[in-house]
């Protein structure tokens, strides 16, 4: 369990314009990020020393990053080989490095030209390596037929329905028309949800993320050097990353998890919950990963917040409204604002908690969740003003 | 343009058994000879008991339905366009592992949970022939 609870904040934010079509490099929206996370900070970026990413071959390493900005003693720098699952593990790796003293200012980033260059929701790799072998040979081959077969299962075991999951696109889409940077903002009526094509039953049009450009950073410190920065630190509570067995090969792969009603939130709400020391109901804002709406229905009953079964009928009913239970995704999430793969969760936590959301902020905001990934691995913090 | 192939297995040490045996149209299945645990896809040792000593047996070709897809939109359209649409499906074999497939020999709309399937292959190569599975006949549960 991680243990460093208000130990490490996040002491900057920083992104771009979130578009279909950036016209610049991926270095150069990393770039723009980190060094407006810096400034975001009003620190000098020098005093950055580490740098930790995500990619799915798709973006630039740290290490470009690092160069490109001029860092004179960059002395930590990892990038991960994963997906959404790792938004949040990134940061919680960044504070237990600081604590081990092999960094002191670490710049936390995701960047990809997500439409206009490498499109991770269309065609993957084709060649069937390895795991692969044995899914896509049978046209199984597309992250929104990976989790149409997860949502399926729900359906079967619980009744879950397809306006259940309208109501959570509807209602992030209420949210992104509150947001000047959301990529869509038009609005979504059950008719249209219900009306959409159909990609993969169950899922339609509207059941899954959109595909953006953009980048989106944090600069993550101790609490102490934090305080000393421009604005009020946003601490990092608690956090967890896993999944239990059966991770699988890839992260399509998820032949052998044996209930796909439930993904990897089951598996790490004790010890985030533990890291905390909180429980779901001292939660006052959360910005869920939605790559898809039914991923959202998982992880509500995962980390307890809804019981097995019940998470379809809470949003249904409103629960996740800026009015409701759980004000969620107020952004309007990976569906409505745009996918960065989740680190624009922890963008939106940032400023909600600093008071900084505008149209959108929810009162009294004190505690934010977030979470990173879908199926059956993936991360969570909690942070706090 | 060029034509877009089917995605076709890379077979490998592990799976050259299972592919081999499609080809003669039997679906074969490692089981650890320590723990007689089967497992599905292939892997270097038992993974309830670490055991390397695993062997081939043949499954007997039946399981039913754990969930499954309607494919409308095809990805990519040159290759799956034609063929849309299909059901993609999770079988729970008799032998107990769980294999992804495809349902054939009904109307996408007729695929229901649990319902009782067999296997059939398709040939696709020379090389290779898919497990497919199709209803096993008056099993489908009521709608």
């Amino acid at each position: 369990m991680w243990k460093l609870r208000d130990k490490y904040a996040i002491g900057g934010i920083g992104f771009t314009k979130f578009s279909k079509a950036s016209g610049v490099t991926v270095l150069e929206l990393a770039t723009e990020a980190c060094l407006k996370a810096c400034q975001d900070a009003g620190i000098n970026p020098d005093e950055v020393d580490g740098m930790l990413s995500f990619n799915f071959g798709d973006s630039v390493p740290g290490m470009a990053v690092a160069t490109a900005m001029g860092l004179p003693n960059p002395q930590f720098v990892v990038d991960y080989d994963s997906g959404g699952n790792a938004a949040n593990l990134i940061t919680l790796a960044a504070t237990a490095a600081i604590e081990a003293g092999l960094a002191k200012n670490v710049l936390c980033f995701r960047a990809m030209n997500g439409r206009s260059g490498f499109r991770l929701g269309g065609s993957r790799d084709l060649s069937a390596y390895n795991v692969t072998q044995y899914t896509a040979p049978f046209g199984w081959i597309t992250y929104p037929q990976a989790m149409a077969m997860w949502c399926r299962a729900h359906m079967v075991k619980y009744g879950l329905t397809k306006e259940q999951l309208g109501s959570v696109a509807i209602t992030f889409r209420e949210n992104a028309m509150l947001n000047e940077r959301a990529m869509l903002r038009t609005p979504l009526t059950m008719d249209d949800y219900m009306n959409a094509r159909k990609i993969v039953d169950p899922l339609g049009l509207n059941d899954i993320c959109l595909e953006s450009d953009g980048a989106c950073a944090v600069l993550i410190t101790s609490a102490d050097r934090a305080k000393d920065m421009r604005h009020k630190p946003v601490y990092i509570m608690g956090g967890a990353y896993g999944g239990g067995m059966h991770q699988g090969e890839d992260l399509f792969d998820a032949i052998r998890w044996p209930d796909l009603s439930e993904n990897f939130s089951k598996h790490i709400a004790d010890d985030l919950w533990r890291s905390a020391g909180i429980t779901p109901k001292d939660v006052d804002v959360a910005e869920i990963y939605d790559c898809f709406t039914y991923t959202v229905i998982m992880v509500l009953e995962g980390l307890g917040i809804c019981k097995p079964g019940e998470a379809g009928a809470f949003c249904q009913e409103g629960g996740l409204k800026r009015d409701g239970l759980l004000p969620t995704n107020t952004h309007g999430g990976l569906l409505s604002e745009a996918y960065i793969h989740g680190f624009n969760h922890v963008i939106e936590a940032v400023e909600q908690l600093r008071g900084h959301s505008g149209d959108r902020q929810i009162k009294g905001a004190e505690i934010a969740l977030t979470t990173a990934g879908a199926m059956t691995c993936g991360s969570a913090m909690i942070l706090r003003n | 343009m060029t034509t877009m192939q089917r995605p076709l297995p890379v077979q490998d040490s592990l799976s050259a058994n299972f592919w081999k045996a499609c080809r003669n149209h039997k679906l074969s299945l490692q089981q650890c000879s320590a723990c007689a645990t089967a497992q599905f896809p292939p892997g270097p040792v038992c993974k309830k008991c670490r055991s390397t000593d695993l062997q081939w047996i043949e499954s007997t070709g039946r399981g039913t339905v754990y969930s499954w897809i309607v494919v409308r939109h095809p990805i990519p359209k040159e290759i799956y366009g034609p063929e849309v649409p299909y059901v993609v499906a999770l079988v729970d074999l008799e032998e107990g592992p769980r294999m992804p497939t495809n349902i054939v020999g009904c109307a996408p709309e007729d695929v229901t949970a649990h319902m009782k399937v067999q296997v059939v292959f398709r040939d696709l190569t020379d090389e290779v022939s898919l497990p497919q599975f199709t209803p096993i006949l008056g099993s489908t549960p009521n709608r």
